[in-house]
């Protein structure tokens, strides 16, 4: 089948490519119903990636944020008609000890291969996840999902109940995160700390918030989510290590283009552990859709950090969604009818 | 019921050094006719799919549709007609025989040499025709139109904006369809050149969708190599 994959071929421009798509390679085919922008879709769309990355990534698709219906099974788990979340990692044949998503040899969707803006998606069964209801709030279990490969990773190392923790940042990630350590760990201490007020009075649910320049003299916490990530992400990755108490474990989520400078003399003075977190794999996504079958109402609170939703039939219409998503505080989410 | 129709009876002109209809022609890994019938079978909205071929090329179709399309049970084959508008009838006339037509059934007929048909243009003209009766695809016109006569000589240049270029799907409420086509002289009938000239000959409404530039039909050599170039990514439109 001529399948259209909308890929940008270089940044604000994106065109439509026609893939003939081999029925026999594939289990299933999605259509896809709600994607989201990420920053990480932006720097590509913006080209505010280094120009050798440019260079080589493009033309690509973009998003790896996306739900979708079942057009086409050869598995009977699946029918037409279910409501699927697509699982961006993609992984062959893992015989080693090491995360899907850590894995090298994995495929991203929007990273090292096409992302979702395609009019239908080719997979195998295990690409995708049933999920209860194809509503635009569902689309963000992709960022649950990394949040929970970020819990999930430190709940190896030390138990998160009663600890005190901090969520740097005051952007979509650091709001789920808030919301899943408020939702599973009812007897931690949880303190969020942002730049903006304005973003930080969506977090109704957390009791303790401070913006940067305000921080009691007496706060420390044992743990902490920085969710900064860009030009932010050195102050508040230093600010966090002055504040954390000695053996604190510091989880770093947030992406930046540039090397940061962070204080090692303080690091190692407290015996620090820092742990890096990218992506998730398929079971960080079961552990979102468990979330919110048990926390049925944290949809509600996701629907609030959806800024936009716009209907996608066009080109141009994909066009406005990036440039309105620049703009905006939260999530834009594309329906997409194209 | 939501019915697509595919008109693939005609033998056509040879294109190329070959008797194969345009619509069995290899374009990528499947012929060109398989390509369109999968853009159909993924859209949840159709309910069956019926294909109109001729009557000599009607097994080596039902070869390559088991060959290269994936099982599905949602496709009739029947025979179709002279010319375009005539199976189209056939088909209506095959629903009306094998299915019970209701008040609001609805035939989405589509060329089968326009493969890069989209999901979009398929719903909004689902959506349309359930309004409007009947619905044709269009796109601007981006070179003038000129009208002239046997003598090379102009007669006319119709201004370019209210111009417009017609493709496929056109569509059509399936019982309205018929009565309109029956109430048509041998004449009337004799002179269509197009399905939606049915509607207005009977001075009835024909709304229009849009299209898009790459929904053409593959007629030429020309035209294949420029799907072929397409599909391959030598060409991005």
């Amino acid at each position: 089948m001529i399948n259209i994959h909308y890929r940008l071929i270089s940044p604000q421009l994106i065109s439509s490519d026609f893939v003939d798509e081999d029925f026999n390679k594939y289990d299933l085919v999605v259509k896809p119903t709600y994607l989201s922008i990420c920053k990480a879709d932006q720097r590509y769309y913006q080209g505010t990636r280094e120009k050798e990355i440019l260079q080589e990534k493009l033309p690509m698709s973009l998003i790896h944020e996306a739900i979708g219906t079942i057009v086409y099974s050869k598995n009977k788990n699946f029918q037409p008609n279910d409501n699927v979340v697509l699982i961006p990692n993609v992984t062959t044949n893992n015989t080693t000890s090491i995360k899907d998503n850590y894995l090298n040899t994995s495929k991203f969707h929007g990273s090292n291969c096409d992302g979702f803006m395609q009019s239908y998606i080719f997979c195998q069964s295990n690409n995708v996840i049933k999920i209860p209801q194809n509503t635009p709030s569902m689309v963000l279990l992709e960022l649950l999902s990394v949040v929970f490969n970020a819990i999930n990773s430190i709940s190896k190392i030390t138990s998160l109940n009663e600890k005190s923790i901090a969520i740097y940042g005051d952007g979509s990630l650091s709001y789920i995160t808030a919301l899943v350590l408020y939702k599973i760990l009812p007897s931690s201490n949880l303190t969020v700390i942002g730049k903006h007020n304005s973003k930080l009075d969506y977090f109704t649910f957390i009791k303790n918030i401070y913006t940067l320049d305000q921080l009691p003299r007496n706060l420390s916490f044992d743990c902490a989510f920085e969710c900064v990530g860009g030009l932010g992400s050195e102050r508040a990755i230093n600010q966090i290590i002055d504040y954390i108490n000695p053996q604190g474990y510091i989880n770093l989520l947030g992406v930046n283009e540039d090397k940061v400078l962070i204080n090692t003399r303080k690091v190692v003075e407290k015996g620090i552990t820092i742990i890096g977190n990218s992506r998730s794999d398929y079971n960080d996504f079961l552990d979102s859709i468990n979330f919110i079958e048990q926390f049925p109402n944290s949809l509600n609170y996701l629907e609030k950090i959806i800024s936009d939703k716009i209907e996608i039939f066009s080109i141009t219409d994909i066009n406005k969604a990036f440039e309105i998503d620049h703009n905006n505080n939260f999530k834009t989410i594309m329906e997409w009818k194209i | 019921m939501k019915y697509a129709l595919i008109v693939a009876a005609g033998n056509g002109h040879r294109m190329g050094n070959t008797n194969l209809p345009k619509q069995f022609l290899l374009l990528g890994s499947k012929p060109i006719i398989i390509h369109t019938i999968e853009q159909f079978l993924l859209n949840p909205n159709i309910d069956k799919i019926l294909i109109g071929v001729s009557a000599d090329w009607k097994n080596y179709f039902q070869d390559i549709l088991n060959n290269y399309c994936p099982q599905t049970n949602k496709i009739d084959i029947y025979i179709g007609g002279e010319n375009r508008n005539e199976t189209i009838i056939n088909g209506c006339n095959f629903i009306k025989n094998k299915y019970v037509i209701q008040d609001n059934d609805i035939i989405i007929t589509h060329d089968a040499v326009r493969p890069f048909i989209t999901s979009r243009i398929i719903d909004d003209n689902i959506e349309a025709v359930l309004k409007y009766d009947a619905v044709n695809t269009i796109i601007p016109a981006n070179d003038t139109i000129v009208e002239a006569n046997n003598e090379n000589l102009i007669t006319n240049i119709p201004i370019r904006n209210k111009m417009f270029l017609g493709q496929t799907p056109q569509s059509f409420k399936i019982k309205k369809l018929l009565n309109l086509y029956h109430n048509l002289s041998t004449e009337e009938k004799n002179i269509l050149t197009d399905a939606c000239k049915i509607f207005t000959l009977n001075n009835e409404k024909v709304y229009c969708v849009s299209g898009e530039l790459f929904n053409f039909k593959i007629t030429t050599i020309y035209d294949l190599k420029i799907a072929k170039a397409i599909i391959e990514g030598n060409i991005e439109s």
